[in-house]
């Protein structure tokens, strides 16, 4: 690029991407972004995986921007393109994925006219994203493209769409990268009050009965290192949400696994008997509390965010901190070791073998099986295959359930779910943009068979792209989770949960030019997994036919206390019938 | 309780749908909306009235401060301050009851914009209870028609936060 030189909008855009560091764009062309697609014809640095939907691009770019923490960037064109898009976006927000979409637009002067494929993309994600644009002047774009970004992936970071209106792609003026962002209205906060933490730390030394709940603020702050520090030095469970899973190592025994609505006995139990809890990067979503009345009745309460609005939103607290829970649990740690004087082995010992009764009392089963294959041996099986050495993306229902209880997650974003939205047909296109940013690892979806079947023509897209993702399909022939609740609180009234057709996913694989697995007995499932995973080394669909009665539990009702639990084993019991009652 | 919060905004498109989609969207209610140019072109202030319990003004305040356009948020009813608010009203008193109105108009440091031959126009301002006590008065003179901006709100000089 010369000096003095104007450019074109498309190749400002071009230019802002590259300097971001973009390597990758996931998208989908049409009418109005034709000028910025002819730009990548022939770019040397920037590739575009053409998905087969515009869901899939913006999923793909959310795995990839979960496996890396870096921005995923999505190109798509006006109307129906922007549209296809907002799933996508919705799921990345809630989860706080960092995101940038950009969404061609009719020319400036056919705006608000009902133009041929004009939609009104800026007002339709305006609830769902952490901030959108619409750029009506080629001389914003840079700012505008370098504010996205800087918004995307700072504070509690999220989904940001830019709208580009054909005439600015081909509008000109000299190019100016900003150096700094402005935005005065913008100022995320990420220390955390010293007099605070502070308190915090006395709470921890005085607190018998202290809980850690880790949620996904610590994978995006990077705070690993941080709580496990936190955790083994004062001697602290920890309980990690579906989006906090991998943030703190599933084998050590302090873990606690996951709480909440299907969360572990020992999890729930913990909180609900807990005297303090400490609450990182996670807001108390309902499916973690259950009945918010109920939940942790006796523990005061220490919570730690990024994002002001997560704290006093649903359950009461005593010690708010606003903050990067890196920074915040860096301080805590220090104060801990400097000003805090306790025999932290001694001060646990109670609660933690407490906590080890409870364990034992209950631990996560489920029942084996010789003559039909059980989804969770298989979930089990690919823990033992891979040593917990992949990636795991899920869809959503009970195979998402499953893939989070019986899979032991040990590190940092190994493990990517939608969990804000539960958004089914997630999990594949995740799959592909994980992939695509780790060539060389396991990437493996676990998947439901309603779940694949929303962004199954993704399978092109793996395929084309050599991109060898793994995926499980935990076929019941049922919307699993859904005749779950049917069977539990509608008297086995099963409307419109069966799938009735389900497609040969074999063959359907092979279709698209991938491998296609089966195993029907359980004796099969072992050979499959290893041919699948490690033999075959393209994209494979491994078609396992598991028991379509069996439910994920433990399982709270929803809207009763999270310690109101129902175990498989009370499925013979009156019990069961008992604990329904009192929720109905 | 009702609150009166002011904002400072940029001023750019879009940022008033993004704050009324804000209240909409998670249920809180507008009670009045007013905005205006600042000194600075670039940003707008507005005053927002609203009603809820401690908690969800906080969040409400909070919401309002994570908007990117959103450059401060002072919830003032919690300070010193001044509002006011003023109203246009049309009214048609029966011709025993013209004088009788007019009086009231200046008791109230009204303004008589308009007239017709059995219509007054007033503009009246102040705050609250003076808007609403000369709404009052005014109903059984025969209300024609009404318009109110809406609330705007400073705070105090010296009592700053
Ligand atoms: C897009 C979307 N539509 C509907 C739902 C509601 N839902 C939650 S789980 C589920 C069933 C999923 O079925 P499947 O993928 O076969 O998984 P299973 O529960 O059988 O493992 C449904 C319909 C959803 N989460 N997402
Ligand atoms: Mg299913």
């Amino acid at each position: 690029m010369k000096a003095g030189m104007k450019l074109t909008g498309s190749e400002i855009l071009i230019e802002c991407l590259k300097r971001e560091g973009v390597k990758h764009l996931f998208g989908y062309p049409g009418g109005v972004v034709l000028n910025i697609f002819d730009m990548l014809y022939d770019d040397k640095d920037i590739k575009l995986i053409l998905t087969r939907h515009e869901q899939g691009a913006v999923h793909a770019a959310d795995g990839y921007a979960r496996a890396t923490g870096k921005p995923g960037v999505v190109l798509v064109t006006s109307g129906p393109g922007a549209t296809n898009t907002v799933t996508g976006i919705a799921t990345a927000s809630m989860d706080s994925v960092p995101l940038v979409v950009i969404t061609g637009q009719v020319p400036t002067m056919l705006i608000g006219n009902d133009a041929f494929q004009e939609a009104d993309i800026v007002g339709i994600t305006r609830p769902c994203t952490k901030h959108n644009f619409l750029v009506k002047d080629v001389n914003d774009l840079a700012v505008v493209v370098k504010e996205a970004f800087h918004i995307a992936v700072t504070g509690r970071p999220g989904p940001v769409l830019i709208d580009l209106p054909k005439d600015v792609t081909v509008g000109k003026t000299d190019f100016v990268w900003p150096e700094k962002v402005g935005l005065p209205g913008y100022k995320p906060k990420l220390e955390g009050n010293k007099w605070m933490i502070n308190q915090a730390a006395h709470m921890i030394e005085k607190a018998r009965k202290p809980v850690i709940v880790a949620g996904g603020g610590v994978i995006i702050s990077g705070a690993y290192k941080e709580l496990r520090e936190l955790a083994e030095h004062t001697q602290v469970p920890v309980t990690t949400t579906l989006m906090g899973i991998g943030g703190f190592p599933e084998t050590n025994k302090l873990s606690l696994g996951m709480p909440g609505m299907h969360g572990t006995y020992y999890a729930n139990k913990a909180i609900q008997e807990s005297d303090l809890l400490i609450a990182l990067g996670m807001r108390f979503d309902d499916r973690v509390t259950g009945k918010t009345d109920s939940f942790a009745p006796t523990a005061s309460i220490i919570h730690i965010d990024i994002d002001p609005t997560s704290i006093r939103k649903n359950v009461r607290v005593d010690i708010p901190i606003v903050g990067d829970v890196k920074r915040v649990l860096t301080v805590l740690n220090k104060t801990l070791k400097t000003d805090v004087k306790a025999q932290w082995g001694q001060v646990r010992k109670a609660w933690l073998k407490q906590i080890d009764d409870w364990k034992k009392e209950r631990p996560l089963t489920y029942t084996k099986s010789e003559a039909t294959i059980k989804p969770q041996f298989v979930v089990e099986k690919i823990y033992e295959l891979t040593k917990g050495d992949a990636i795991i993306t899920t869809e959503v229902g009970q195979n998402q359930m499953w893939a989070a209880q019986f899979y032991k997650y040990d590190v940092p974003r190994s493990f990517i779910t939608s969990g804000g939205l539960g958004t089914m047909g997630f999990g594949f296109p995740a799959a592909i943009g994980a992939q695509l940013a780790f060539p060389d690892k396991l990437v493996i979806d676990i998947a439901g068979d309603g779940s694949i079947q929303m962004n199954i023509q993704e399978l092109a897209t793996a395929v084309l792209n050599k991109l060898p993702v793994k995926v499980v399909i935990l076929n019941n022939g049922f919307l699993g989770m859904v005749r779950q609740w049917q069977e539990l609180f509608y008297s086995e009234r099963y409307s419109y949960s069966r799938l009735d057709v389900v497609p040969d996913f074999v063959k359907v694989a092979e279709a698209y030019g991938a491998a296609g697995l089966r195993a029907t007995k359980p004796s099969e499932v072992e050979d499959v997994l290893k041919e699948g995973l490690f033999k075959i080394k393209k994209t494979v669909f491994m078609d396992f036919s598991v028991d379509w009665k069996e439910k994920v539990y433990p399982m709270v009702p929803s809207g009763a206390p999270i310690d109101h639990m129902l175990f498989e084993e009370d499925e013979v019991k009156e019990e069961k019938k008992k604990r329904l009652k009192v929720v109905k | 309780m009702r609150h009166t919060i002011t904002l400072l905004v940029e001023n750019k498109f879009g940022v008033l749908s993004r704050i009324s989609g804000l209240f909409s969207g998670r249920g809180y209610n507008i009670e009045s909306l007013s905005v205006g140019e600042e000194i600075d072109p670039e940003y707008s202030q507005m005053t927002i009235v609203t009603s809820g319990d401690d908690l969800i003004i906080e969040q409400i305040t909070k919401q309002l401060n994570k908007l990117v356009d959103v450059i401060k948020v002072t919830d003032v009813t919690e300070f010193e301050h001044v509002e006011r608010e003023m109203i246009i009203i049309k009214v048609t008193p029966k011709p025993e009851k013209k004088t009788e109105v007019l009086n009231l108009a200046g008791i109230f440091r009204g303004r008589v914009v308009d007239s017709s031959e059995n219509t007054y126009t007033i503009e009246v301002t102040g705050d609250e209870k003076k808007i609403e006590a000369f709404i009052g008065l005014m109903k059984p003179m025969g209300i024609k028609d009404l318009v109110r901006t809406g609330k705007v709100a400073i705070l105090r000089e010296g009592y700053k936060q």
